[in-house]
């Protein structure tokens, strides 16, 4: 067991847990006063729900034997995960992922802002975090799965994390519908300075998800390290730009948009590209989830804190780009992308990851939300909507006038 | 008597005060309200998207003083207050018919 490898991917646990709040401040500053609550409580409770879930049976179904789309029960409640023990703990991974199944679900509220019930977003995600989120990181993650047996690369999670929570998000946002009065009336974000502050964690947090993934205090990690930093920088200035040029002003909203478009879009590139890659990736970010955002008007639908834009496109377009950038000088365990000279091969696995994971978590998701509309009721009725999540959910306010 | 009541940009108000103090009056009462209009609202934009706001943040003071003092008071205030650009607000004088001080009891003049 190699103690530096183990102590750095202890550290990247408690960076990556410390993101979930930090998304929880990241939405929360853009959404309404009376909804803020609603909001902080659905990301903390993720934390909560899922770590529980992962113990009790997600880990064990996602990394342990079995086949490649499922694993079995053998790690159930953390039985025999030191059967994992290699260059870190087996305990230590199980920690590192458990961080990824937290906040991957959480990343959905964004979408569904102001008008989740709270008993319905609950049992959703834990369901969804089963059927989904467990059968896509074995196919990802796990040396057994199809995916990554097929050759696709996806270094922290542009397929396992961002496609597939932002395809769920549009999946749930086609079922619940819009907000009241959404198109009518201003929604203007009621707190920026909790949205900066968010992603600042976020950022931070970022090292620990990227870097973390090497699973080893190595150049691999250093290099990962350094892509996130600088495709979150590129992501800004790409997004300010076009921000700049298409409605007349740098906004902080922008910024932070951009910062958080660039990390998304070098997840799955992280720990495979290197020299000028990083930038040329997260500036493209910037500008294609930007002009993302024009879609959203265009097709009517209410995702309130652009999830689709941010996640989906941002993790397509990682994904996708990842076959061009990716550079085997870089990362031995990689492969080269058509840039450098590795041909369509890698961007084809790509592809076919990159749909694969859209189409079943897109179709799945869909499926547990309505099942969930019809039964027990995944929104709030038009009184609890108007009155906040704050009070109709939680009894409780945000803010004492 | 008369209550002199003025609509006037947040950022004035302590240069209006000190004019006020300054003229002799005695006391006043504050209170931050949101409205429009010449000036109507401004556009914000989040993400893209605009958004039109129509309330524009105003102080409203309310002053109550004797008769003959109160072209003095508006004169004060709208000199104070005046910044030559649209939305510096409006200054109203309306009767007031009884006015009480509520610890002695006084009431008119020596209630002001």
């Amino acid at each position: 067991m190699d103690t530096g490898n183990t102590a750095w991917v202890l550290v990247a646990t408690a960076l990556i847990l410390f993101m979930t709040p930090g998304l929880a401040f990241f939405y929360g500053g853009m959404v309404r006063s009376r909804h803020v609550l609603g909001m902080l409580m659905q990301n903390v409770f993720a934390i909560g729900l899922i770590s529980v879930i992962w113990a009790v049976v997600g880990f064990s179904l996602a990394f342990s034997g079995g086949n490649s789309l499922i694993g079995d029960l053998h790690f159930s409640f953390l039985y025999n995960v030191t059967d994992l023990d290699g260059d870190i703990p087996g305990m230590a991974f199980m920690a590192f992922q458990m961080m990824f199944a937290v906040i991957t679900p959480a990343l959905i509220t964004g979408a569904t802002a102001d008008r989740l019930k709270f008993s319905g977003y609950a049992v959703f995600i834990a369901i969804w975090s089963l059927i989904v989120y467990v059968p896509v990181a074995r196919w990802v993650f796990n040396a057994n799965g199809w995916i990554f047996k097929m050759g696709a690369l996806d270094f922290a999670g542009g397929t396992a994390i961002h496609i597939n929570a932002g395809v769920a998000a549009l999946a749930v946002v086609i079922v619940i519908g819009q907000r009241r009065g959404h198109g009518e009336e201003p929604m203007p974000p009621h707190n920026l300075p909790f949205t900066v502050l968010g992603t600042g964690i976020l950022w931070f947090g970022w090292f620990g998800f990227n870097a973390g993934s090497a699973l080893a205090a190595n150049g691999v990690a250093a290099q990962a390290l350094v892509n996130t930093h600088l495709a979150a920088a590129a992501g800004m200035l790409g997004w300010l730009v076009i921000e700049k040029i298409k409605a007349g002003h740098a906004t902080t909203l922008g910024a932070c948009s951009g910062a958080v478009a660039g990390l998304v879009a070098i997840t799955p590139c992280a720990g495979y590209v290197g020299q000028a890659s990083p930038l040329l990736i997260g500036f493209a970010a910037g500008v294609v989830c930007y002009l993302a955002l024009t879609l959203k008007s265009k097709l009517r639908l209410d995702d309130s804190l652009d999830v689709i834009a941010v996640h989906l496109v941002g993790g397509l377009l990682g994904t996708i780009l990842l076959g061009f950038f990716a550079d085997q000088a870089i990362n031995p365990a990689g492969a080269d992308g058509v840039f450098y000279g590795g041909g369509g091969e890698l961007l084809k696995d790509q592809i076919v990851a990159a749909f694969a994971v859209l189409i079943f978590s897109g179709v799945v998701s869909y499926v547990i939300a309505t099942g969930l509309d019809r039964t027990i009721g995944l929104r709030v009725g038009p009184d609890e909507e108007m009155i906040g999540l704050d009070q109709s959910q939680h009894a409780e306010s945000a803010y004492q006038a | 008597m008369k209550l002199i009541s003025a609509v006037i940009k947040p950022f004035k108000l302590d240069e209006v005060k000190d004019a006020l103090k300054a003229a002799g009056v005695a006391g006043m009462t504050v209170g931050e309200v949101r409205g429009f209009g010449r000036q109507g609202g401004h556009t914000e934009t989040y993400r893209g998207a605009e958004y039109k706001i129509d309330f524009v943040p105003k102080v409203q003071l309310e002053i109550v003083v004797d008769d003959d003092r109160a072209d003095l008071v508006v004169d004060t205030i709208a000199k104070s207050a005046s910044t030559g650009k649209i939305g510096d607000g409006k200054i109203w004088v309306t009767d007031v018919d009884r006015i009480i001080r509520i610890r002695t009891g006084e009431e008119g003049n020596d209630a002001v």
